[in-house]
Formats: structure tokens, C-alpha cells, sequence
């Protein structure tokens, strides 16, 4: 361990507001990226999800006329 | 001879395929970045000249050395998707950009505040930081010119061509900081005979690089199965997979 105490280490030698900016932005950027890639995943399962109800709806619905 | 890989040609095996590799990507991106991250900002040594500011470095190396792998993969896939007309390859370009772009600002960002308190200035018209911005303009022209066909085969087509032309911006970053007089520094780990950095420094800022190529990996793949699935989404395997949850 290169610092003293915890508020050495979040200190960083005075450089705290550029080097937190950094590692800041890249976990947001990354973080954000991860977050939207699996929230896309799920939003297309729920399309294929929904579409497959609505054909099955459909279906029985003529099912239902024809009788 | 290249046999094997025909039948990836196919979504439903790329997809599985996919599947398969995650695991994997996760794994050493999760453990390559929190040792990476950790080793870098409190064990490893503070730089004698520049102090703690240094160790943006553990993320500004990382991201724009990916943000330059990225773009030759995507590249590569582009080359796949055109001559041999594999649409998943095509796929993959889309997957990969919004990644690449992703590392491409993080090294911009990260290099602004690098630059601020050792250089002064946020930002100055030098020929890397220059030629790494266009390098991010690729990325968001390779996308919004993929969506902005009506018919994907068009977009797609037309995404892979800008991709390709767009590679002669990676030499040009990489020899920037030799072809012209530049503010930002010659590269210090790409000649490991004279070993311009530190052991003590150099090891976790390799755990670093490949902890992002694990997480540019890991989120290509993720992101493929999305486009994967879109593309397919009225095929039978697709419902199946839904329908199981």
C-alpha cells in the first residue's frame, strides 16, 4: 500500500479531482454501456415475447369465430 | 480447410457459440480490472516526476490501445461481412462499434484529465489527440450510417465500407507521435527492450490491458447475441429460446 491512510489514498497527492474524474467517467462509461447492452436484451425478448402472445391470440380468436 | 467454421455462418450456432465464450470474457475482465484497478491506484509506486497523477495511466493505456484494437476487429469483421457475404460478420461490425467508441472516449476523457495538470490545457489540436478524436467520429459515422438505411442490407454494406476506409486512421494515430512534433508522449511499453517503465508499474497496467480487451470482448459478444436476435426474432429458435425463458 502506497498511502498512509484512507483519506491519503482518496487524497492522491493532491490530484485527487483529475485522477477520481478519470476512473469516474470510465466506470460510468462503462458501467452505463454494460447496463444499456443487457437492458436491450431483455426489451427484445419482450417484443418476441409479446408478438408470440399476439399470434396466439389471434389465433384463437378465429378459432373462436369460426365455431 | 476452413471447413469448421461454416457452419457459424449460421445465427442460431454464432449465438450459441457466443454463449459458450462469455463466461469466459466475464471472468477475466471482473478479475483482471478489480486487480487492475486496485494494484494501480494504491500498491503500485507513485511516478517520481509526475506523483499520483500518474496513475491514470492504468486506464488511458488500456482504453486507447482498445479503442484501436477494437476498431481493426470491427474492421476485420467488415472485410467477412463484404467479401464473403456473412451477414453475421455484418452484425458484428454493429456490435463492436459502440464498444470501440466507448474506449475511444474513455482514453479522450482520461487523457484530458491527464492533460490539465501536466500539461495545462484540457485540450490542444495535437496530432494523437486529433487523429483519436476522428477516431471516435468513425465509430459514431459507422453507426448512424447503419441506421440511417431503411433496408439494413444497404446500411449494413455501407457501415462495412466506411469501416474499412476508416482503417487508415489507425496508423496514422500510432505514428502521430513520430511523424509530427506532438505534446503527448512516445509509446512506453511497445519496445520491451528498453523497457521504458517500471516492472512495479508495468505489471498492472498489462492486468489492465487485458482486463478491457476481456470487457470489449465481453460486451461485443453481448451485444452480437442482441443483434443476433433482432434480426431473427421470427425464427423458430428464437421463440423457442423465449418461450424457455
Amino acid at each position: 500500500m502506497q498511502f498512509e491512510s484512507l483519506s491519503d489514498f482518496f487524497h492522491m497527492g493532491g490530484y485527487a479531482f483529475y485522477v477520481w474524474l478519470s476512473f469516474g467517467s470510465c466506470a460510468f462509461i462503462l458501467l452505463g454501456l454494460v447496463w444499456a447492452s443487457l437492458n436491450d436484451a431483455k426489451r427484445i425478448k419482450r417484443e418476441v415475447d409479446a408478438q408470440m402472445k399476439r399470434e396466439a391470440r389471434i389465433k384463437q380468436a378465429q378459432e373462436e369465430a369460426k365455431a | 480447410m476452413w471447413k469448421w467454421l461454416h457452419p457459424y455462418a449460421k445465427a442460431e450456432r454464432a449465438y450459441q457459440l457466443c454463449n459458450t465464450l462469455l463466461p469466459y470474457f466475464v471472468t477475466v475482465t471482473a478479475v483482471c480490472i478489480a486487480v487492475g484497478w486496485i494494484w494501480g491506484l494504491a500498491f503500485a509506486p507513485a511516478d517520481y516526476q509526475q506523483k499520483d497523477s500518474y496513475r491514470i495511466i492504468f486506464i488511458h493505456v488500456p482504453s486507447a490501445i482498445l479503442s484501436m484494437g477494437a476498431y481493426s476487429s470491427m474492421a476485420i469483421a467488415a472485410i467477412v461481412a463484404l467479401v464473403w457475404q456473412i451477414r453475421n460478420a455484418e452484425l458484428a461490425v454493429i456490435a463492436i462499434a459502440p464498444v470501440g467508441a466507448a474506449m475511444t472516449a474513455i482514453a479522450l476523457i482520461t487523457g484530458a484529465a491527464w492533460g490539465k495538470p501536466m500539461w495545462g490545457a484540457w485540450w490542444v489540436w495535437d496530432a494523437r489527440l486529433t487523429s483519436e478524436l476522428i477516431l471516435l467520429f468513425l465509430y459514431f459515422g459507422v453507426l448512424s450510417l447503419y441506421h440511417a438505411f431503411e433496408d439494413k442490407k444497404s446500411g449494413g454494406r455501407a457501415a462495412c465500407i466506411l469501416a474499412i476506409v476508416g482503417v487508415i486512421n489507425l496508423p496514422i494515430i500510432h505514428f502521430s507521435v513520430e511523424w509530427w512534433n506532438t505534446l503527448h508522449q512516445g509509446s512506453t511499453i511497445t519496445k520491451f527492450d528498453t523497457s521504458a517503465i517500471d516492472p512495479s508499474m508495468l505489471w498492472p497496467l498489462l492486468i489492465n490491458i487485458l482486463g478491457f480487451a476481456a470487457f470489449v470482448g465481453a460486451l461485443s459478444l453481448v451485444r452480437l447475441k442482441n443483434e443476433i436476435l433482432q434480426v431473427e426474432k421470427h425464427r423458430p429458435w428464437v421463440r423457442q429460446l423465449v418461450s424457455r425463458g
